[in-house]
């Protein structure tokens, strides 16, 4: 390899040299845009709403180039202090935390306030990744249990703020790490077993009555269609009403006339589809599942444990976003706080998911000195 | 570190098999998750698309009631009596408005609002609900409208909105027949709901609640228009989508002439009285007036309730009674009746006399009744009682008659029953007989009582309208048109949204008939009429002086009532009497007396002195010198006038003489 190094380098395109990954960059870029024109319309057609959210993917995508150049396999390193730091931080956040929008998720710094949780969703599956990548794969049960019980601390901690949106990405993207590590289809059906059998346990002696009754509302949400089914009535007529072709831009009468809440945010898929219709849907999801094909790809060929289980996590994990948001907005799933990843307006999570994107572009690029 | 030897000897292949087998696993996992996710969409977009497409159009699409305009009314010349009148008012609609505080005194200084609605108004803010428009100030003035439109632009949030209201130029001229409209109160929608009606009604504000604007307030109202806006969540209209017009009331023409109107007004200035003028050909009533009237304007904007205690108060003389309507004691306005009742029956003819000594008294009855002549009137005949308003012969008649007699022929003229007329304020006044009487009071009738029946006295009350249609039935010979105010209808033919805008389709009034009274020789109608007639053309009548010199040829009857009773030999002094117990002047007349074209029945409470003749006649004789030509007022604007009143006014005080 090194005798060869000299001429790939000479091979290796600017972008290469950037550390920017430019298939997946098109993806990103194509939803980013989208994400303008989406954001423009559910805005409210305000020039302030669009600039500000166009800063913010501007910024994030400054904030991926900066990521891209850091070598991956130098996370290894920091992983232990930084996770350790992160519970803490969000064991911080539970005691002196700020509260907004009922629950407790930001820490006040005095000079700026800070999501801790958002750190979480990047230093989880480093940690894990780190962790399982120590040892043989597949992973033997009791590093998996130890694995877990990583998981399992930091996804409680954010439930109790409680942010059950991102307790579930963060869950999700440990978990994917162990699955993807080969944990044994035996302890895999294991825990889904046990799971299920746990859940009536947790519905009648864990879960509080407001969450009960998102269940209740997510099954028939046309019990309290002016209170706590209107958000998903609302938004599957929104979707329902686009029909094949959408109503086209802008004229989406279920957002523009403030019918849908949430429209910018967390609904803004609901936004698109009532504007855009199914063809809308069917491009938005094939530019997703190319992201993520790009993304496992990007896995499968980077060539350490550590580097395959964090792309390989991150890569899910991004799907889990799309995923639970178009679910959720569509009458599949329970109402979670998870905003469409890269189109919804929302500075935090666009920031944390480029960073993400930053680290599959470092795996891609650095791969070959690293090794 | 333990782990340092294991990477030693881990086999990199393996691993990357593995991973590659669960990543490719994942992968079709993605896949199907995708599927599902679309499949899902599919659904919606697809297969429920109709379903979701009628609720979001439900979600924003409403239809808003448009109010038609109500009908106008006319006089029977085309003078404009009930108007639809634009109302401006001022409004605002506070979310869109930056600084409400700061733009409110700036719009007030603009429009001159006083500093103390400021406030109120402020105060009221705070208690609204969300993006609904409040009224700021209703009532703009022409000046504030340009004013504040010009200026416009400074001003986002605040609008102004047009609306009609109704407004009576005659004021309270016309008030007594023509009624008024007011605000829709809670009975009102539960009746018009029971008639299935409240839909037609959604965008309406006022209904009518008295006199003709109630009894045909239906056919004045209209139907409902609709437009189709679109909504945002707080109900807010964005735009129209489709508009469906309303169709506008049908206008009214009336029989009612405004100026003979006037002249009624200016004749019972200073009485409490009604004056009601009838054409018997068809029974049209050309002017009914009850003095004192009141404004119906009032009413329309909600009348305050210190004005309302005014017009309650006694010293305002009942303004709200429609005089013209309630019963009076006819007096001796309805001895031609007994007349022809006599002749029918055959107890008189023209020829029969009776000797009159001043006073009359039942056989083997020591109380005397007076006449109204202390020395008599001698010997008296069919002509000469009229003429004379002999009481002495109409005793001896109605005594020969009996009650019964009486009171069926009366009941015929109309008497003690509603004429039918097209208001609703109608009383039927009293027509006694034995059975009324039983009913009334579970008393036996006196002889004694049949005798003041004969003069028009004791239970026995008319209306002037009763009046007016009894001698209406008179001239006709019997033939009964039941009195009416409504001449025409007319309305534009709307079609196909688009307003046509040809000629109105101009309905005219079917006059009601009822049943007429036959008599065993026609020939009798003649003889009253004939006893009418001398009653007004012969010198020393009673009615002669009501009509002398007049250009046309009238006939009438005078009549007196008394409202307390006297004791007998007692002398009645009008300037010893409480007003309020002081005589009634009644006055009926027609004219011309071959082929008669009016009839006026005219009736004034508690007069200081004098009777029907010199009271109640001359108002009779100058509403009849007006329908004939005599006109104090030549009116060329017929047009839509707002300060007609004004000038009708200053016509008749300059041109007037006193009668």
């Amino acid at each position: 390899m090194r005798n060869t190094g000299h001429d790939q380098q000479k091979q290796r395109t600017l972008w290469q040299r950037l550390h920017i990954d430019l298939p997946l960059l098109s993806g990103i870029l194509a939803l980013l845009i989208l994400g303008l024109f989406v954001v423009y319309s559910a805005g409210g057609q305000e020039n302030a709403v669009l600039i500000r959210h166009a800063k913010r993917a501007g910024f994030a995508l400054v904030v991926m180039f900066l990521v891209a150049q850091i070598p991956p396999l130098s996370y290894r390193k920091w992983a232990v202090p930084v996770f350790i730091l992160g519970l803490m931080l969000l064991a911080a956040v539970l005691l002196f935390g700020h509260v907004g929008k009922g629950a407790q998720r930001w820490l006040d710094l005095g000079f700026t306030k800070f999501q801790p949780s958002e750190i979480m969703k990047l230093v989880v599956p480093i940690m894990i990744a780190w962790y399982v990548s120590q040892y043989d794969l597949p992973t033997k049960i009791s590093k998996i249990i130890i694995a877990f019980i990583l998981v399992l601390m930091p996804t409680l901690l954010i439930a109790k703020q409680p942010d059950l949106g991102t307790s579930l990405l963060i869950a999700s993207s440990g978990i994917f790490v162990i699955f993807l590590a080969g944990a044994s289809w035996k302890l895999i059906g294991t825990c889904v077993g046990l799971a299920s059998a746990f859940a009536p346990v947790l519905w009648m002696f864990l879960m509080k009555p407001y969450q009960k009754q998102r269940v209740l509302t997510f099954l028939n949400p046309e019990q309290d269609p002016l209170g706590s089914g209107y958000h998903i009535i609302q938004s599957k007529i929104a979707i329902g009403s686009g029909g094949i072709h959408g109503k086209g831009w802008l004229q989406g009468t279920q957002s523009q006339l403030e019918f849908l809440p949430e429209r910018h945010t967390d609904f803004i898929f609901a936004v698109f589809s009532e504007e855009f219709g199914l063809i809308g849907v069917g491009l938005l999801l094939t530019v997703y599942l190319a992201i993520v094909m790009r993304g496992l790809w990007i896995a499968v060929n980077a060539q350490h444990a550590f580097t395959k289980l964090l792309a390989g996590s991150l890569t899910l994990t991004f799907f889990v976003y799309v995923f639970v948001n178009i679910g959720m907005v569509s009458g599949l799933l329970p109402v979670v706080g998870v905003p469409l990843p890269l189109v919804s307006y929302g500075g935090t999570s666009m920031v944390t998911l480029m960073a993400g994107f930053g680290i599959l572009m470092a795996i891609s690029t650095h791969r070959r000195f690293h090794v | 570190m333990a782990p340092k030897k294991r990477v030693a000897i881990r086999n990199h292949s393996a691993e990357a098999n593995l991973f590659a087998r669960r990543t490719f696993i994942t992968f079709i996992t993605v896949l199907i998750l995708s599927l599902v996710l679309f499949s899902n969409i599919y659904n919606l977009e697809v297969n429920s698309y109709q379903k979701y497409q009628t609720r979001s159009n439900s979600n924003r699409i409403k239809l808003l009631p448009v109010a038609p305009n109500r009908g106008l009314i006319y006089d029977r010349n085309g003078v404009l009596l009930a108007d639809n009148t634009p109302v401006y008012s001022l409004e605002v609609i506070p979310e869109q408005v930056d600084d409400i505080k700061k733009r409110l005194s700036e719009v007030s200084e603009l429009l001159d609002i006083s500093q103390e609605k400021q406030n109120k108004l402020l105060k009221e803010l705070k208690s609204k609900r969300r993006f609904k428009p409040i009224e700021l100030y209703s009532r703009l003035s022409e000046q504030q409208v340009s004013l504040f439109s010009v200026n416009q632009h400074k001003f986002p949030g605040f609008f102004i909105d047009a609306r009609l209201k109704r407004y009576y130029p005659f004021a309270d001229l016309t008030t007594h027949s023509l009624g008024y409209v007011a605000r829709i109160n809670r009975k009102d929608s539960l009746e018009l709901e029971k008639q299935g009606l409240a839909e037609n009604y959604a965008a309406t504000r006022n209904i009518g609640k008295l006199g003709l604007e109630k009894y045909y307030q239906d056919i004045l109202h209209g139907t409902i228009g609709h437009q189709e806006v679109e909504i945002n969540n707080q109900g807010r209209v964005i735009r129209t989508l489709d508009f469906t017009p309303p169709i506008p009331g049908k206008d009214l023409t009336l029989t009612l002439d405004i100026e003979l109107q006037m002249i009624a007004k200016r004749a019972l200035s200073g009485k409490r009285g009604a004056v009601v003028a009838i054409d018997p050909r068809d029974g049209g009533v050309l002017a009914m007036y009850s003095n004192p009237s009141f404004d119906g304007n009032l009413f329309v904007h909600g009348i305050s309730s210190k004005k309302y205690k005014k017009l309650l108060a006694p010293a305002s003389n009942k303004p709200l009674l429609n005089r013209a309507v309630q019963g009076y004691p006819p007096a001796s306005t309805i001895k031609p009746l007994l007349a022809l009742t006599g002749l029918e029956a055959e107890l008189i003819t023209p020829e029969t006399e009776i000797y009159d000594p001043g006073f009359y008294q039942l056989p083997g009855i020591e109380t005397k009744r007076r006449d109204w002549k202390k020395w008599g009137h001698g010997k008296v005949n069919l002509t000469k009682s009229l003429e004379q308003s002999c009481n002495v012969y109409y005793y001896d008649l109605a005594y020969k008659l009996g009650i019964t007699r009486i009171s069926k022929m009366m009941e015929k003229f109309g008497f003690g029953d509603y004429t039918g007329i097209d208001i609703h304020e109608e009383s039927r006044a009293i027509m006694p007989s034995i059975e009324w009487k039983r009913a009334r009071y579970n008393k036996a009738w006196y002889t004694g009582e049949t005798l003041s029946v004969g003069i028009g006295q004791s239970y026995w009350s008319v209306t002037p309208l009763q009046l007016s249609q009894a001698v209406s039935i008179l001239v006709n010979k019997g033939r009964i048109k039941v009195p009416h105010f409504l001449k025409a209808t007319s309305e534009v033919v709307i079609n196909d949204k688009k307003i046509n805008t040809q000629q109105p389709i101009i309905t005219e009034y079917v006059v009601d008939e009822k049943r007429p009274i036959t008599l065993s020789n026609d020939r009798y109608w003649d003889m009253v009429l004939d006893g009418l007639h001398n009653t007004v053309q012969k010198f020393g009548a009673t009615g002669y002086a009501a009509f002398k010199g007049s250009k046309y040829d009238a006939a009438g009857k005078t009549g007196s009532a008394q409202t307390a009773n006297i004791a007998q030999d007692e002398e009645y002094d009008a300037k010893k009497v409480q007003e309020n117990k002081r005589d009634n002047a009644m006055f009926i007349a027609f004219a011309p007396y071959e082929n008669p074209e009016i009839v006026v029945a005219v009736a004034i409470e508690n007069v200081a002195k004098g009777g029907g003749g010199t009271n109640a006649g001359p108002v009779a004789r100058q509403i009849m010198d007006q329908y004939f030509g005599d006109r104090e007022i030549i009116s060329t604007d017929k047009t839509k006038h707002p300060h007609h009143e004004e000038i009708y006014h200053q016509n008749i005080t300059n041109t007037a003489g006193e009668p």
